[in-house]
């Protein structure tokens, strides 16, 4: 009663491409991080299930190391958003031209 | 077995949508919880329980609280406007090439072939196992995030701290 690889790489590849409509359509820049997270977790899951095919724990420490990395760049991207919000009163990503000239 | 597997699929595919598509990021983020909690049930089905445990620790606890802590800080009161009509066009265009990165994938996956498995240890992803391989042949990259996550929330103290001295 093995779940077939293929299962869990169309649902990675669908996960994935659902975070990545949510980076490209949405204007808040939160709900573009959450995007950002939800491909994170797809790619964990791609490698979870090639783990269990090849029995090699090698997959899973990956997926260790990608959630400290998330971890890290959630807590550096909030603190920018936060400062962001401070100086514009929002954070709608479209209304941020301060590098632009 | 299978039939668990498409439930908890259907569920974090869902949610995952409810996550893009919900104007409020309060329900945003309770969504992108309920896809966390998919999520590491399908790492179980996969034999992966530590990962399972660490998702629902890490991801659904600590990193969900920091999103609804910043969400609640900020208090966006105004709604992003003209919401349906602005930027139609790029709306069209990213959805239809996400949609053919799903056909693509799932091309390729019908033609692969996939290797025999092997016959399953029963200590496979265990938190034992883990920490043997965590400990021996991931020990430098191991104590590498730790000044990662040391360098993260200086950087964090560092951006958000009062500009008053």
């Amino acid at each position: 009663m093995e779940i077939p690889i293929s299962y869990y790489l169309i649902l990675s590849s669908a996960l994935f491409a659902i975070g990545t409509v949510g980076v490209l359509i949405r204007r808040n820049a939160i709900i573009i991080f959450m995007s950002i997270e939800m491909m994170l977790n797809a790619v964990n899951l791609s490698l979870v299930a090639f783990s269990d095919l090849h029995r090699s724990i090698d997959g899973q420490m990956l997926v260790f190391f990608v959630m400290v990395v998330a971890a890290a760049e959630v807590a550096v991207g909030l603190a920018l958003i936060y400062v962001i919000f401070r100086n514009k009163g929002n954070v709608y990503v479209d209304e941020l031209n301060i590098m632009k000239w | 077995m299978q039939i668990i597997f498409f439930l908890l699929a259907a569920t974090a595919l869902i949610s995952g949508i409810m996550v893009v598509i919900q104007v409020n990021p309060v329900r945003s983020a309770l969504f992108l919880v309920l896809n966390f909690f998919a999520l590491a049930a399908i790492y179980l089905l996969a034999n992966a329980q530590f990962i399972a445990a660490i998702q629902i620790i890490v991801y659904a606890g600590a990193i969900m609280v920091l999103f609804l802590f910043v969400i609640m800080l900020l208090n966006l009161r105004q709604p992003e406007e003209g919401g349906a009509h602005r930027h139609l066009g790029q709306k069209i265009f990213g959805s239809s090439l996400a949609t053919a990165v799903i056909a693509l994938v799932i091309y390729k996956v019908f033609r692969m072939i996939v290797p025999p498995g092997k016959p399953l240890t029963p200590d496979f992803g265990s938190t034992e196992m883990v920490a043997k391989s965590l400990f021996t042949d991931y020990l430098l990259p191991f104590e590498m995030t730790s000044i990662l996550l040391l360098v993260a929330v200086v950087g964090a103290v560092i951006l958000a701290r009062s500009k008053v001295e």
